[in-house]
Formats: C-alpha cells, sequence, structure tokens
C-alpha cells in the first residue's frame, strides 16, 4: 500500500512538474481548487471574528507608538499633497507641450480585479497565497497584484476562477524599484530570513539613499521589452542603509507597506488593451 | 477499522485541512506555525494505524496540493510518509503516554527535513538556515503544546457515540 501511494505521488509531481499550464492535471487542479473554494470561504467566515480578535489584541502592543507616528505622518504628508499638486498641473503642461509619449500609467490604464484570499500558503517558506478570480476574470500570469497600501506581488498561475500570487516576501520574487527622493535604482528582494524585511539590492555606495526614503516600482522600459509592473506603485519605507567595505553594493533594508501577514483580499491589476502605448 | 470509524476520520481531516489553508496558515507567531493538520494526522495514525495513517495522508495531502494550487504530489507524498511512519509506530512501540509528544516532534522535524529536500529537487529551494533555525524550533514548540489536546479530541471523536458491546463468551486458543 505504501509503495503504490509514494509511486503515484512521484508519478503525480513528474507529470505535473513536465506538463504545461494548460495540461490535463493542472485542469484537474484546477477545477478541484474551485470545488473546494466554498468550504474555504465558509472556514474563512467562521474563523473571522476569532482571526480580528488576533488581530486587535496584537494591534494594541504598538497601537500608542503607531498613532503618534501617524499623527506625524499625517501632517507631513498633507503639505505633501499640496506641493505634488502644482507639481503635478505643471507636469501635465509639459507633457502636453513636449508631446511626452509614456508606456502603461499606473493606475489609469489598468483594470483593477479585487478578489478575496481564499488559501493562503501551506507552509511559511512558500509565499503563495490563492485568490477568488482567474482567468474568466480576464486575469493572465504576471499581472501585478495590490493593496490601497502598495504592491503585493504578482500572479503566477491561472485557472479557471482561481489564481495563484506569489508575494513579494518570496525568494524569488525582484522587483525593478526607485527611490523616489534620490532617483537610485535597484532591485528589491526578501531577504534570507522569516519576516517581512525586503531589501533593496544592486544600489551603489555611491547613492545617497537614506533613511525614510520612498520606494516605488520603477517601470523600466528597454526596446520592445518592459517591466511587468508599471511605474509608481509604493512598495516600502527604508528603515536602514549600511555599508560594508567587502560589499560592492549599500545595504538598503526596506520596510513595506503592505502588510503581508494580514492579506484578506488584494486588487489585480489587468492591463486595458488600448493601454499597450499611451500618447499624451 | 469500521466504515463510520474511517468516516468520521476522513471528515476530521477534511475539515482540518481547509481549516489549515484559509486560517491556521496566516497565524505566525515568533516566526513559527501551528501545523494543526500535521497534528491531527499524526493523532489519527497513532489511533489508528498505518494503513489509514498513509492513505489519509496521500488524500490530506492532495487536498492540500489542489487547494493552495501548489506542485501536485508534493504534500500528498510528505503526509503519506508522515502517516505511515507514525502508524506504524503506533502499531509497535508507541503506546505510552508520551507517544503523541514524541511522534509530533520527531515527525515535525523529519517533515521539515523532508519537504525542504523534496522543494530542493523540483527547483523551489528555501533558505536551509531559515527552515532548521529560524522557523523549527517555535513551529515544533507550538506542535508539541497542541499534541496532547489534538490526540485527546481525535480519539473522543472517533470514539463518541460508539456502543461498547459487553463480552458474552471467551474462546481459549488452542
Amino acid at each position: 500500500m505504501l509503495g503504490v501511494l509514494v509511486v503515484f505521488s512521484l508519478l503525480l509531481i513528474t507529470v505535473y512538474f513536465r506538463e504545461s499550464d494548460g495540461g490535463a492535471l493542472h485542469d484537474v487542479q484546477g477545477a478541484g481548487a474551485t470545488v473546494l473554494r466554498p468550504f474555504e470561504v465558509a472556514a474563512t467566515r467562521v474563523a473571522a471574528p476569532f482571526q480580528d480578535l488576533y488581530d486587535y489584541v496584537s494591534g494594541l502592543v504598538g497601537a500608542k507608538s503607531d498613532r503618534d507616528r501617524l499623527r506625524a505622518e499625517n501632517q507631513r504628508l498633507r503639505q505633501q499633497v499640496i506641493e505634488l499638486q502644482s507639481a503635478d498641473q505643471l507636469n501635465k503642461s509639459l507633457q502636453a507641450a513636449l508631446n511626452y509619449v509614456t508606456g502603461r500609467r499606473f493606475p489609469q490604464d489598468y483594470k483593477p480585479v479585487t478578489a478575496a484570499i481564499v488559501s493562503k500558503p501551506p507552509s511559511q517558506f512558500e509565499q503563495q497565497v490563492v485568490i477568488a478570480a482567474g482567468r474568466a476574470d480576464g486575469i493572465r500570469d504576471d499581472d501585478p497584484v495590490v493593496t490601497a497600501a502598495g504592491l503585493v506581488g504578482k500572479v503566477t498561475k491561472v485557472v479557471g476562477h482561481e489564481a495563484q500570487v506569489t508575494l513579494l516576501t518570496d525568494e524569488d520574487s525582484a522587483v525593478s524599484a526607485i527611490d523616489l527622493h534620490t532617483r537610485a535604482e535597484g532591485i528589491v528582494k526578501h531577504g534570507h530570513g522569516p519576516g517581512q524585511t525586503l531589501f533593496l539590492d544592486q544600489v551603489p555606495k555611491s547613492e545617497h539613499v537614506a533613511q525614510g526614503d520612498r520606494i516605488v516600482t520603477s517601470g523600466w522600459h528597454s526596446g520592445s521589452l518592459s517591466s511587468i509592473y508599471p511605474f509608481g506603485i509604493a512598495i516600502g519605507r527604508v528603515t536602514s542603509v549600511s555599508f560594508q567595505s567587502t560589499e560592492l553594493y549599500a545595504s538598503v533594508q526596506i520596510e513595506p507597506y503592505v502588510d503581508f501577514s494580514s492579506l484578506d483580499s488584494v486588487i489585480v491589476l489587468v492591463a486595458k488593451p488600448s493601454a499597450e502605448k499611451t500618447k499624451r | 477499522m469500521i466504515a463510520s470509524d474511517a468516516g468520521r476520520a476522513a471528515g476530521l481531516l477534511f475539515v482540518t485541512a481547509i481549516l489549515q489553508v484559509s486560517v491556521f496558515n496566516s497565524i505566525s507567531i515568533f516566526g513559527g506555525r501551528p501545523d494543526v493538520l500535521l497534528v491531527t494526522l499524526i493523532a489519527l495514525s497513532l489511533l489508528r494505524g498505518s494503513i489509514f495513517g498513509a492513505v489519509g495522508g496521500f488524500f490530506v495531502g492532495l487536498l492540500i496540493d489542489t487547494a493552495t494550487l501548489e506542485t501536485m504530489g508534493v504534500n500528498a507524498l510528505l503526509f503519506t510518509l508522515a502517516g505511515y511512519w507514525t502508524g506504524r509506530y503506533g502499531e509497535t512501540t508507541g503506546r505510552g503516554r508520551h507517544a503523541p509528544l514524541l511522534a509530533v516532534g520527531v515527525v515535525t522535524v523529519l517533515y521539515s527535513l523532508a519537504a525542504l529536500l523534496l522543494r530542493f529537487m523540483i527547483g523551489e529551494s528555501d533558505s536551509a538556515r531559515v527552515v532548521l533555525l529560524d522557523a523549527l524550533p517555535p513551529s515544533l514548540l507550538f506542535n508539541l503544546l497542541l499534541a496532547v489536546p489534538l490526540f485527546s479530541f481525535c480519539r473522543w471523536v472517533l470514539e463518541v457515540g460508539r456502543e461498547t458491546e459487553p463480552v458474552r463468551e471467551v474462546r481459549l486458543l488452542e
């Protein structure tokens, strides 16, 4: 009995690994996931009050310091909004005057598809979640996934009515990013450790990245190639910068805006067909 | 094992698997995560033997692979081996008071090692330091804390409502 089950498991792994995303086993898995979805949604709803209580209690620990920090941040942001509004007006008029050509712009060139998270990663080493929207909702592989707070990750697998999202905290995730203050570019990756801390890699020591700088997606273009993430999706805030004499690059630590441990729903950015290249 | 007994155990595994993927997987304390499903499988395998452990482990692993859209067969293989080993332990020497604790401790460590190895072999490698040094100790602690209550709960689920027939006769074997 054991031998049969082990051989069958190995056979499943082999077939699944070798077939394409549209293969028979992937289709069976997609259908199975759809069947299981109502049970998962029901379990999530039953557990929601308990989970809210847990979040409430754990939130109380840092509530006072959070309040003070957010008050100060709110004051600073109000001032920035006024400055940015005038800069935006100037930017628009200059772009119109120069007939400036851009790639996809975030968020206006994307259709947001909001979806609940129906299953969390089976172990803490797998940073993927399954969402309740799939190919039928227009979602495709590599679509960026965000929340109101910032970048969450990208779609890595799509079936009929569900999709798998690989989070930014996955070891295989990498996003081209830019420091809004210094324009220093780098690649945001997850560090080799537990928790949510991210790193801005490949930043030359000559760039003066400072604590508190905001990091957003850089949305690069090179010929016909372009980043799957548009420019300007918030990623996080720089919490520390250090230099080691033996390293070529600065070590920039980022605290993500998104709290990956309490994700309930996400927004998938599906590119509008007319937005392949926009002329302003 | 009678059919209703197997049905109850399968139902318990199904409910636990659904709760694990939709609720418990989002709980992380000190970098560790309680694996309620693994502990439940261990408890049921100890109570119902290696065949149930292997078959139950296989199907519940397949369920996890399906619900999380992970590579099909990975969790099925790991849970099959975990269920079978625990069942064999229960059938042979694991009958003492400390058997659930010992089984949960050993299986949690072996499961992490096997998962690390298997994921490395299929190209989804994780940091061994994170798996074994950062995450394993708190997860092991949580699983050990869950071992005795979950074992008692599983035994209660399997035995509740079961009528014990009085012994009417005793036959001596020659």
